[in-house]
């Protein structure tokens, strides 16, 4: 299965990837009115351990601790996508206490919010790849 | 023939979902007391707060069972296992032949003999979706309600109630609230907010006797109210592994594959007893992840894969009004040889357990931020000399892990 990977060495910190997550999940069709002014909640986060940037989001793991843990049956697995319905979660954030990735967070309604490849939006390919300009996040089979 | 799995809750659905990662053939029987598809049982009090509904609550979809080739037995209830002959018997005197059963019935609420405890009209259980509606029908805008037990589900319970109900009166034996999962520092911060939002305590406090609508507390006290909820515990349902001559102590013995001392009988979630990894010894881990887990990996090996459950511990994600309190592990404090770190933060705590180098356990108030990243340093007994523990206790970061440990991490499958 295509997977969204990390290479930390080409990462500029630019942060595009975020700014594309979050534009690719606004339901907007124009950038500047979808971001503008606002506080963007990426579903990837770029951090930096000094000089050093790298991107992280959901791994989709084969045995997804989040899934498994989902104490409202929010979180499923589909054809291998860790997947969210978003009106069944209660946000008792169980799921953020088990993914060792972190890559689970709170939308702007409060409720869980994580990456599921663009295929809950119109983009329908990983947003966050297809801005990277230095290819340092890659959506692939390994 | 068949596989069997007696109970319908979450660990029945993953034992459903590991069965057929592996044989997409074999019928299964589920045998349901209850007369509900499997729901998200620790969503009772959220239903109550109306953050959520039915159709809502349904943990699968509604082909769930169709499209998994499972008959559901509705409302009916397993009497013995005959393991010699492999067939459940029902209360009802009906065999059921299997090739493997799965025994995932849960847990039962414990109610202690209280002194009078007959002569209060309205008291309830909170643990089904029966109770919960049967609660719902007895309480209204002027209701006085008095729950006893301070943990887990009489909070939750409380706070599902709090805006629905005139008021809400908790009392609990321990000295603080949710004794399981907090210390007393932690506790006195998640009691004081409870507080704030309008609930009444009477803590280290317990009911000597009712009458009618009063209880009287060993303090003297006495407290009125309409409607009474006892949520003092639960006890593991481990009677037909008993009964059937298989190795049960607070609850049913499981090794690593779910199997049970009894040939060809599993059993999976809360009517368990497993290894907790951060405390070295068994103990009934009875929370949701686990009982999913426990269910596929049985399932995965009733149907002759190859699954083992290990790295269990406890853990716990539970919000009152707001405020989080996140937990996992084992508290190891000096007296057991260990080191507590604190770090005080607005609002709240975090506090971690370190012993012979490792993460042991945590309490976080106030805090939910990638935590799950902690809880998997005590899962997978990281060496904390391998990675930035001062500043993981501020806040997680991957920049507190090595560049090799990020790209196994993020650059691989995992």
């Amino acid at each position: 299965m295509k997977r969204v990977y990390v290479n930390e060495k080409w990462c500029l910190g630019c942060r595009l990837c975020e700014y594309n997550c979050a534009f690719a999940n606004s339901g907007k069709s124009n950038m500047v009115n979808a971001l503008q002014g606002k506080t963007i909640r990426p579903r990837i986060r770029v951090e930096n351990d000094k000089d050093t940037f790298f991107a992280l989001s959901c791994r989709h793991c084969e045995e997804p601790l989040c899934a498994q843990s989902c104490i409202s049956g929010a979180l499923t697995v589909e054809d291998g996508v860790v997947r969210v319905d978003k009106s069944k979660c209660v946000t008792c954030k169980t799921c953020i206490l088990v993914c060792p990735y972190g890559a689970l967070s709170l939308d702007e309604t409060g409720v869980v919010q994580k990456c599921e490849l663009c295929l809950n939006n119109t983009v329908g390919a990983p947003a966050c790849v297809q801005g990277c300009p230095n290819r340092a996040i890659v959506y692939e089979e390994r | 023939m068949r596989y069997v799995i007696i109970g319908n809750g979450v660990a029945a659905a993953g034992c459903i979902e590991g069965i057929r990662s592996v044989d997409r053939e074999t019928p299964i029987t589920v045998i349901s007391e209850e007369n509900y598809p499997v729901y998200a049982r620790p969503l009772i009090s959220y239903y109550l707060e109306g953050k959520t509904d039915l159709p809502r609550m349904l943990y699968r979809k509604p082909d769930f069972y169709e499209k998994n080739g499972c008959e559901v037995l509705y409302g009916a209830k397993a009497a013995r296992l005959d393991v010699e002959s492999k067939k459940v018997v029902l209360t009802t005197g009906e065999e059921i032949p299997y090739k493997a059963v799965c025994v995932a019935t849960g847990s039962s609420p414990f109610v202690p003999p209280f002194k009078g405890l007959e002569t209060v009209k309205n008291r309830f259980s909170f643990m089904t979706l029966d109770d919960t509606l049967a609660l719902e029908r007895a309480i209204d805008e002027n209701s006085r309600v008095f729950i006893v037990g301070a943990g887990l589900i009489g909070l939750k319970c409380a706070e599902g109630l709090l805006h629905r109900v005139k008021s809400v009166t908790v009392c609990d034996l321990a000295p603080r609230v949710l004794s399981s999962v907090l210390d007393e520092e932690s506790a006195a911060i998640m009691q004081k907010h409870l507080e704030d939002h309008g609930m009444q305590f009477y803590l280290g406090d317990t009911v000597t006797e009712f009458a009618e609508n009063k209880a009287i507390l060993q303090s003297g006290t006495e407290v009125e109210f309409d409607v009474l909820v006892v949520c003092v515990g639960v006890r593991a349902n481990t009677s037909l592994v008993k009964d059937a001559g298989g190795s049960v102590n607070r609850g049913i013995l499981v090794n690593e594959r779910m199997e049970t001392s009894l040939p060809f009988v599993y059993a999976a979630g809360d009517c368990t007893e497993g290894f907790d990894l951060s405390l070295g010894a068994n103990r009934v881990l009875a929370i949701l992840p686990n009982a999913y887990m426990q269910g596929k990996c049985a399932g995965i090996n009733m149907a002759g894969g190859e699954k083992v459950f290990q790295k269990a511990i406890p853990m716990n994600s539970i919000g009152f009004f707001g405020l989080y309190a996140m937990t996992a592990g084992t508290y190891t404090g000096p007296e057991q040889g260990g080191e507590v770190y604190v770090e005080p933060i607005e609002g709240g705590i975090k506090k971690f357990f370190v012993k012979d180098g490792v993460l042991k356990g945590y309490i976080l108030i106030g805090y939910t931020e990638q935590t799950g990243v902690l809880t998997a340093l005590i899962r997978d007994q990281t060496p904390l000399d391998a990675v930035n523990f001062p500043l993981l206790r501020k806040s997680v970061t991957f920049a507190a892990f090595s560049p090799e440990d990020r790209r196994k991490k993020f650059g691989g499958v995992v």
